[in-house]
């Protein structure tokens, strides 16, 4: 992939009372009873199908959406297809102030743009970023733009081999650009 | 500045300089997937190196344990997927047989003190509870790791957390890994490795270690470890590895982010409410829930202690009438002495339901899930919404889990 910023809708995850959803476990995200699914293609219709208040999440996803959560996102299990449901759905990137180690090396592995985002917390509070609001984010800089609040935050920038895994597209490419 | 024990394995298995926050590329020890993770495995395997061998197939392994022997057809085609694979490649499988994969590779002596163990399973960091870091990884990384036998890891932080003072039965590991849950929550070790030392975990059994150090995950840490070791701990784990047990110690100079203390004098019984591991209280305060269910088993509770405990208290009682209480011996090697030693029979006189080796109701694939309304009481480890269906899970040990069963309620040995 070229591009190091990606321009697109938000998701912010709140609850019924508007504040960002910790701990979310990875059978919120991809539920335990579709683990036997291999093929990528039908795993988008099960994403966030166990969280509440977003079960309809597969069908409001468009390409190029990008999703926000509170911290420790991902947490529990080492299930690959709590990141590849998102990418199945063409979601494009992910924002939380922290995430489960297994999960981000997940999504870094797959070449998915996982961004921390320590910011999150209080734009969501102070309602400077809501479901919706078109946001533009560089990867490499770390630099957020929302254009619909036409007001800037800022993200971990990618570090150096997320970046090269993200450049050459997953740990398999990257491996094989040094001859693994 | 010395090094923290996390350290010390890590730079066994790098070129690479370590510290906190380094990436490093790291050799892996052993290599395994599951029924869940493996079949996703063998597909990326193919597409990505068809033709091209493993790193090391001694090295590499299946091990069978979510949904074992396959109750869907679904997973009985992944399994078949995985022994095709493991035969092409001589790779050995654990097949549905064998029971909980972290607990297998410990039994035979393949997952060892200062090693590294990956596999699709996220307590595969149950091992540091022999000195061994195991990390659970997703498909792409374990495939990665079939091929190469590499990966990369970001050092973590070390945080040492010391438990002052003891506490006596029926309080057990589980109790205080709960009351860890309570303390730690998932933030105060989160990404570390923690290091938890002191009288209250200096003695504990090999499978209090490993109830201890598999909820490490709920935490949201990467591993604990306990250096300090007790002779009864020790003698087990040599038993398996057929070699004397010197895991790494820490320096006494090692650097840490964090020492977090925590008081654990006269500790009571403790139950985590749902909908979190993190949710937890005295169980004297939840006495009285009434329950439907009871489990006993998984990768936190299963060995032949956790079901001799429960056995002790079912002796000469019964399982209320219209309780169910599954028990799921963690691997074939704890069923075959809880048989030999005619535990098996108590539980089966006292109204349990006992079934194979596995890894229980973590998963749909075995025993433990809930239905709409049902009340669960669990040794398992996880308690979030719908996780085990739509039912209510409570996380306990199994002396609580056994009493509940026998009064239809919360409750502890001590209400008997």
């Amino acid at each position: 992939m070229d591009t190091t910023s990606h321009r697109g809708r938000i998701w912010v995850l709140t609850d019924k009372s508007g504040t960002l959803i910790e701990d979310i476990d990875t059978d919120q995200i991809f539920h335990n009873a579709f683990l036997h699914i291999t093929e990528l293609a039908e795993m988008g219709q099960y994403a966030l199908g166990n969280l509440e208040g977003w079960k309809d999440f597969p069908k409001k996803a468009k390409p190029g959406d990008i999703v926000a959560a509170g911290r420790n996102f991902g947490a529990g299990s080492s299930r690959q297809q709590a990141v590849d449901c998102f990418i199945a759905l063409k979601v494009d990137a992910i924002l939380a102030p922290s995430y489960s180690s297994i999960y981000f090396r997940n999504a870094v592995n797959s070449g998915f743009p996982i961004l921390r985002c320590g910011e999150l917390d209080s734009l969501t509070a102070g309602r400077k970023l809501e479901s919706g609001d078109e946001v533009e984010v560089d990867f490499l800089s770390g630099k957020g733009f929302n254009l619909t609040k036409n007001s800037a935050f800022s993200v971990e920038p990618m570090s150096a081999v997320q970046r090269e895994i993200f450049r050459e597209g997953n740990l398999f490419a990257f491996g094989r650009s040094f001859g693994r | 500045m010395g090094n923290t024990v996390i350290e010390k394995i890590i730079q066994a298995h790098t070129a690479d300089e370590v510290a906190p926050g380094r990436i490093v590329w790291m050799d892996l020890d052993i290599r395994s997937a599951r029924d869940f993770g493996g079949p996703n495995v063998v597909k990326n395997y193919e597409r990505e190196y068809a033709g091209l061998p493993l790193a090391d197939k001694s090295k590499t392994y299946f091990t069978f344990d979510l949904c074992a022997p396959a109750c869907t057809l679904k997973y009985a085609d992944n399994q078949q997927a995985c022994r095709d694979f493991a035969r092409r490649n001589g790779v050995e499988v654990y097949d549905v047989d064998s029971g909980v994969g972290t607990h297998v590779l410990m039994e035979g002596g393949l997952a060892r003190a200062n090693g590294t163990v990956v596999g699709t399973d996220s307590h595969m960091n149950i091992l540091g509870a022999i000195g061994a870091f195991g990390q659970g990884m997703g498909d792409v990384d374990v495939t990665f790791a079939f091929r190469t036998g590499r990966t990369w890891f970001e050092v973590p932080e070390s945080v040492r957390v010391v438990l002052k003072g003891t506490f006596k039965k029926p309080t057990s590991a589980k109790d205080l890994t709960l009351y860890l849950l309570k303390v730690l929550g998932t933030k105060k070790i989160a990404l570390r490795s923690a290091e938890f030392t002191g009288p209250a975990v200096a003695g504990l059994s090999l499978a209090g270690r490993l109830t201890l150090c598999s909820m490490v995950t709920e935490m949201a840490g990467i591993i604990g470890f306990i250096p300090e070791c007790g002779a009864e701990a020790r003698k087990e784990i040599e038993s398996y590895t057929k070699t004397p047990y010197s895991p790494f110690s820490p320096d006494g100079d090692a650097g840490y982010a964090e020492t977090i203390e925590v008081d654990v004098q006269g500790l009571s019984p403790q139950v985590a409410a749902p909908p979190s591991p993190t949710n937890v209280k005295p169980a004297v305060e939840l006495r009285g829930t009434k329950i439907d269910s009871g489990f006993i088993g998984s990768c936190t509770n299963g060995r032949f202690e956790d079901f001799a405990e429960a056995a002790r208290l079912l002796i000469g009682r019964k399982v209320k009438k219209g309780i169910m209480l599954k028990i799921v011996p963690a691997t074939r090697r704890v069923y075959k002495e809880l048989l030999a030693r005619g535990i098996l029979q108590d539980l089966f006189e006292a109204g349990a339901i006992v079934v194979n080796p596995g890894c229980g109701g973590c998963a749909e694939g075995h025993v433990g899930l809930t239905g709409k309304g049902e009340v669960q009481i669990s040794t398992g480890n996880r308690n979030f919404a719908g996780k085990q269906g739509k039912g209510q899970t409570y996380l306990a040990s199994p002396a609580v889990v056994a009493a509940s069963c026998i009064l239809g309620h919360i409750a502890g040995p001590e209400d008997l």
